[in-house]
């Protein structure tokens, strides 16, 4: 499958790689250059590959209730969550944004899992007799903004001069677009949910006002200086909500509310996870990759995900390590054991 | 389009040579750091070091990756792109020039003749993009 943007894509020169069943550009010429781009400027990102499932007010609600670790209910009209949907063992199904709209919910969820959660959704749907609640708008296209200059250029481009105020993980309608205040990069900025031809006219018009566009390579440079999970890697469905650092995802508040998932892993509360993702930095050369074991003095772990961090032009990482782990460590690196340390995320902080 | 110059030889593996005298310089062609993208890291060899055709003599890491670079000639290295230590970005930038990796004092008087010429390189290359 290809994005209706694709052949904007082949004209700027983009490499592409297959991802989830989608050929994506993975660089227009250098990830580097995109992703200081991104870090210093801004930088604008094809994610249409991403799925949108729109859930009517009623039953959608009750329905999200039970699917989602938080709490849509007690979302406001314009705003919206991080949110997790667990299995019955309390293991991570997706994680997705979740908005709050005049009339009903919109999800975004992850490309790589949107059959499995339609399916999920759909299921869970039927059990509550609220059958077709909720719609995939495969038709729609997400344009992700980000960058220093990102609002800036946005709110010019799209005449939306409140752009500047809007808070973060809030959205507006605007006309033949909704635009929300998130993303995945560390970065301020927004991303833009359209039709294909308002999609189209956005992106021309972004990169003919000199914002970069962006591949999935530094999408995922970016995203892990960040500290942000990749949904896949560094959570899964063997793994739950403790173990991944988005248990603050979880609102426990309303003890009634049986969301799938919630008796496995309240005990947790108290007892805690027995492993841990953290962040590593490699204090010296060597690019720690997904896969790669992790020797500390609590015992082994593993990478989830690595990177070269063109920030701190280090290798970086998450990794699964034993609970009581800190500290220095070492990253067994092509067999070779490369020190690294844990650190405290995000590895790179927004510039203010 | 990769660029393939006439008077180098390549490896299957996507190293080219460049032979003045007994001299040979050795570096990663246009096509492999196309595929490879933004190189970070380039770990050469010692000054020295001992080299057999086709051994396990450097590695090359990208964004994307770390591949093994294999040497197309037997010798010793005679001397190595600090360089790139620095400024690994210029394999990508000029790899048939500044971009170079290492320089093997031969001891055989021949190139093997597995090595290929540019022609027959392109046409590799283009057979592994399809």
């Amino acid at each position: 499958m290809r994005t209706p943007l694709s052949n904007l894509h082949v004209e700027a020169g983009a490499r592409f790689i297959e991802f989830a069943g989608w050929e994506m550009p993975v660089h227009y010429g250098s990830q580097l250059e995109e992703h200081h781009a991104v870090r210093n400027n801004s930088g604008c990102f094809d994610v249409s590959h991403m799925a949108v499932v729109d859930i009517d007010q009623h039953p959608g609600e009750q329905l999200l209730r039970r699917l989602l670790v938080c709490d849509v209910s007690r979302l406001n009209i314009g705003h919206a969550a991080y949110a997790l949907m667990l299995n019955e063992r309390g293991g991570i199904v997706d994680d997705l944004i979740a908005y709050r709209r005049e009339k009903g919910y919109r999800l975004v969820i992850n490309a790589g899992t949107t059959q499995k959660d339609l399916d999920w959704i759909a299921r869970h749907a039927k059990e509550q007799h609220s059958i077709g609640v909720a719609r995939h708008r495969a038709e729609l296209c997400i344009i992700a903004v980000q960058g220093p200059q990102a609002i800036e250029i946005t709110s010019t481009l799209l005449g939306l001069q409140g752009l500047k105020e809007l808070e973060s993980f809030s959205f507006v309608e605007h006309e033949r677009y909704f635009v929300s205040r998130t993303g995945y990069t560390g970065e301020d900025g927004v991303e833009i949910i359209s039709s294909s031809e308002a999609a189209l006219d956005l992106w021309s018009r972004l990169t003919a006002n000199g914002v970069q566009p962006v591949g999935l390579g530094a999408r995922d440079s970016l995203r892990l200086e960040a500290g942000l999970n990749l949904y896949g890697h560094d959570m899964k469905e063997d793994t739950n909500p403790f173990e991944c650092r988005v248990a603050w995802t979880i609102d426990w508040g309303d003890r009634d509310r049986g969301f799938i998932g919630r008796s496995a892993i309240e005990p947790l509360r108290k007892e805690g996870a027995a492993t841990k993702l953290v962040g590593l930095k490699l204090t010296e050369r060597g690019i720690p990759r997904e896969g790669f074991s992790v020797r500390t003095e609590a015992g082994t772990g593993v990478v989830t995900s690595g990177t070269f961090s063109p920030t701190l032009k280090q290798g970086i990482a998450l990794a699964r390590v034993p609970v009581s782990a800190r500290g220095e460590c070492h990253v067994e690196v092509r067999r070779k054991p490369i020190p690294a340390k844990i650190t405290r995320l995000p590895f790179v902080h927004k510039r203010n | 389009m990769p660029d393939f110059p006439p008077d180098l030889r390549y490896a299957r593996t996507h190293e080219w040579v460049r032979v003045e005298g007994t001299r040979a310089t050795v570096g990663i062609s246009d096509y492999a750091q196309t595929q490879l993208g933004d190189v970070v890291y380039v770990e050469l060899p010692e000054i020295g070091t001992h080299v057999e055709f086709e051994s396990e003599i450097a590695v090359v890491e990208s964004v994307k990756a770390a591949s093994d670079i294999y040497a197309p000639v037997t010798g010793e290295i005679v001397d190595t792109n600090d360089e790139l230590d620095s400024a690994p970005e210029t394999v990508n930038a000029d790899p048939y020039g500044d971009g170079w990796f290492f320089v093997v004092e031969m001891s055989d008087d021949e190139l093997s003749s597995d090595l290929l010429t540019a022609e027959a390189y392109e046409v590799l290359c283009q057979e592994e993009g399809e």
